[in-house]
């Protein structure tokens, strides 16, 4: 299982890493569609164009200077403020020696060594085992897996060693200084195993964080908050994002709070929650509710799946009286049905309408049907429409 | 499953037979043995035709022949002394000292009265459930005694005698069991998940195997704070057949960590006997398959025990690299205080171990015969040792449970709102219907 998708990447990545790790401006989703247009099936087999623009936040500058990064590149920059500060520090997962199959640890291994940077047998399991481990024994222990659908054979590892180390051993004992990082979301040509957000899984479980970013920006300061973290995180990295998402990026380190939901639109009309990718569509989706309806959107990104902020969401709900969350996951039992629970239950008697849900069908993440598949910022319209015509 | 395996594999190995020109199936017999230098017999290469494979470093043979496992006559087990306690070979006697075996026999045999009086309450229903450690208590002892003190543990859940030896009290032993107010791991766990930081001793978790991966990662970071410090990590040969054991293995090996792997087969996964378990030569064979240093040894010898582990641990350290020792023992008492063994083994045999073979009574033997050891001392020891057992109980059955604010605590460093709401929730509940809850035996 495993195998077959290093091989498929990895075919894609030796190419992109000619002409393109320097620059960091190719998209990665072209490396297919050029392969493709060279055959005669170019009519049928045409990639739907991208479900969404992303959009940059505007220049910070209160963490001193920036240069350009895409998302991989900002991943790079926050793995190498921690190797630099932190001589526990150690990075490893499969491919990782060699920069990883979507470049995110590129150069590290010639700046710290390779017994900082380093590759693991092909089992994930083992993977974030060893990562516990060094993190009992005082490391700061950054793992990789290769891409979340991967994340399985860790499941145990995860739910049953990490989240509970602290809570077993009465604090004698834990792995805080663990951070899990794993290709995340939909990709435009993914299918089945490289596309997948399974984030709900890890949201039922009790002592670990689960987080994911939206933009370069974002990455960087969420990675290090969650490196830095005194509990042990799992942090998605939403992979069509990697080269996509471009913005201006604080060289130095910093931290981005976790557990804080983010306001990125006021609005007074709707509220609107997603994360990772989905921000993008939703950005789009409350310009077109504007345009469209005259309707205004509030929109919110979640940032730390769990522990959740409950407060800023359930504050907006009040004001707008609408909630529409949205995830590419399947939509039973996805974290948004988590977030419509408890937002009826703190929010009852100020919705307006029943609270919406726009995730991804309860089938596998499929290949060809993925623009049919995917939450975007058409179905997303529609429930605003009707919520508001209710 | 593995019947059938064997039964498909001669099945393509006849068929390949056919296809051979040149060989006829009765010399193929002869020369499926098992041989590590198989290359001698090839005729002569061409020279400069040498596989070139990135995956092995071989030679190429012109013979069809399959590696063949052997089962029949296995790895060597170590042992130092014989079943009477007598020394085999004078130059393996660890020559310890009179005061130092005698610690070895007491922890053993205090470890073995504490086993009685907890599984006896446990039985009576005052604690909610035990694992014994009975003909286990060589492994422990001898390899605890090998290690340095701040080596660090990783435990399965029968290797309460490493934790004793280091110096873990009677009192916090009985504290976790009675899940108390005392118990370090603040009553969460069931009893024998002990643990304890002053004494580099992880705590227990249920799932098996999980720890094997974790004491590769442990000792690749203590070999990069270079402080001479090494890991073991103990497991059952039952838990050698999760995914996570193959994990650990090969990490450590490829990772270079300064580990001492611990199999104790003691023959049964609660019901399920080793030939049921594996079908190759235990544990200590799949060594080489890792590149990994192995060793099998006499696990109710407790000076064999305690050999392997030093050189294992002293060659670990100063060669970053992982060790494989298998303990071979028998596991004398039940599974655990849920499991009724006679459902699935003679008494005879249980009888065997317990009478004919058992750690304690050979090292007793190699004592007695020194002079070391005598009625008397058993007499007192015994009923000393009894004696410390039962105030610890008493005072562990006395004390409080836990408060229950420690519900809601560590499951983050910190806590977090929502944790807080729930607990403040619980109290508003448990005051408003207080008479249904325990509260008078837990801490205020």
């Amino acid at each position: 299982m495993a195998a077959s998708a290093r091989v498929l990447f990895r075919g894609a990545n030796s190419k992109l890493s000619l002409s393109s790790v320097k620059s960091g401006s190719y998209n990665y989703l072209r490396v297919t569609l050029l392969t493709l247009s060279c055959n005669s099936h170019v009519k049928s087999q045409r990639r739907h164009a991208a479900h969404f623009t992303f959009q940059p936040d505007p220049v910070t500058t209160q963490y001193g200077p920036t240069q350009k990064m895409n998302l991989f590149q900002s991943v790079t920059s926050a793995l190498d403020n921690t190797l630099a500060s932190d001589p526990t520090a150690v990075i490893f997962g499969e491919d990782v020696a060699f920069g990883g199959v979507f470049r995110c640890t590129v150069g590290l291994r010639d700046k710290y060594g390779k017994d900082r940077v380093f590759n693991t047998p092909l089992c994930e399991q083992g993977i974030v085992g060893f990562g516990i481990g060094a993190a009992v024994a005082g490391a700061t222990a950054i793992a990789e897996i290769q891409f979340a659908d991967y994340i399985f054979p860790a499941f145990d590892q995860i739910v049953n060693e990490a989240a509970k180390y602290r809570y077993r051993s009465g604090d004698l004992f834990d792995c805080g200084r663990l951070t899990i990082r794993a290709p995340w979301g939909c990709v435009g040509h993914g299918s089945l195993y490289h596309s997948q957000s399974p984030e709900a899984f890890f949201a039922h479980c009790p002592g670990i964080k689960v987080v994911v970013p939206r933009s370069p920006v974002q990455a960087k300061g969420l990675l290090l908050s969650c490196i830095a973290d005194q509990n042990p995180c799992i942090f998605f990295e939403p992979k069509i994002l990697y080269r996509a998402a471009v913005e201006q990026v604080p060289v130095e380190p910093y931290t981005v709070p976790l557990s804080q939901a983010e306001i990125l639109q006021e609005g007074s009309d709707v509220t609107l929650v997603a994360w990772g990718t989905q921000i993008h569509v939703m950005r789009e989706v409350a310009q077109m509710a504007q345009e469209k309806l005259g309707v205004s959107c509030e929109l919110i990104d979640l940032q730390t799946i769990l522990p959740w902020d409950t407060e800023t969401i359930c504050k907006s709900v009040v004001k707008t009286g609408r909630l529409l969350i949205s995830h590419e996951a399947p939509v039973t039992g996805g974290f948004a049905a988590e977030i419509g629970s408890t937002v009826q239950e703190e929010c009852f008697l100020n919705l307006e309408a029943p609270i919406a849900r726009v995730c991804g069908y309860d089938t596998p993440f499929p290949h060809i049907f993925e623009p049919f598949y995917i939450p975007d910022k058409w179905k997303c319209f529609e429930a605003i429409k009707k919520m508001i015509n209710f | 499953m593995a019947a059938m395996r064997s039964v498909k594999l001669s099945g393509v190995c006849s068929h390949a037979v056919r296809q051979m020109t040149g060989m006829n199936a009765c010399r193929m017999l002869q020369q499926r043995s098992f041989r590590v230098n198989g290359v001698h017999r090839q005729q002569s290469f061409d020279p400069t035709d040498k596989p070139q494979f990135p995956g092995a470093s071989a030679e190429f043979v012109d013979r069809l022949e399959f590696i063949q496992p052997n089962v029949i006559s296995g790895i060597p087990i170590y042992r130092v002394m014989d079943r009477q306690g007598q020394i085999i070979n004078p130059s393996e006697d660890p020559q310890l000292s009179k005061e130092t075996v005698l610690n070895f026999y007491q922890k053993m045999t205090l470890l073995n009265t504490m086993d009685r009086i907890l599984y006896e309450s446990q039985r009576q229903g005052r604690i909610s459930f035990y694992m014994t450690n009975y003909g286990e208590e060589g492994t422990h002892i001898g390899s605890a005694a090998a290690l340095e003190p701040n080596d660090l543990v990783f435990g399965q859940y029968r290797e309460a005698g490493v934790l004793m030896y280091r110096g873990f009290p009677l009192d916090l032993f009985m504290a976790q069991c009675y899940a108390n107010a005392d118990d370090l791991g603040k009553g969460r766990q069931m009893p024998v998940h002990y643990g304890s930081k002053d004494l580099h001793f992880v705590t227990i978790s249920s799932p098996l195997a999980t720890q094997i991966p974790q004491a590769a990662g442990s000792a690749y970071a203590l070999k990069r704070e270079n402080l001479n410090r090494a890991v073991i990590c103990y497991f059952g040969e039952g838990a050698a057949s999760e995914g996570d054991a193959h994990a650990g293995f090969n990490f450590s090996a490829t990772l270079e960590c300064p580990l001492i792997f611990f199999c104790r087969n003691n023959g049964y996964a609660i019901s399920t006997p080793t030939n049921e378990q594996y079908r190759g030569d235990g544990i200590a064979a799949r060594g080489p398959g890792y590149g990994m240093m192995s060793i099998r040894v006499d696990g109710n010898d407790v000076f064999a025990v305690y050999n392997a582990t030093k050189e294992a641990r002293r060659r670990a350290v100063a060669e970053n690299q992982p060790f494989l020792i298998e303990a071979m023992t028998y596991r004398i008492g039940h599974h655990s205080t849920s499991d009724d063994s006679s459902a699935y083994r003679s008494v005879d045999e249980v009888n065997y171990w317990d009478k004919q073979d058992h750690p304690i009574s050979r090292l007793r033997h190699y004592m007695t015969a020194r002079g070391w050891w005598g009625e008397d001392d058993e007499r007192s020891w015994r009923k000393e040792s009894r004696k410390k057992v039962m105030e610890a109980f008493e005072k562990a059955e006395r004390r409080l449970k836990p408060k229950p604010d420690l519900l809601f605590t560590d499951v983050y460093k910190e806590m977090t709102d929502n944790l807080t709401k729930q607990r403040d929730a619980m109290w508003r509940h448990v005051k408003q219907y207080k008479e249904h809850y325990p509260l008078d035996a837990y801490d205020k």
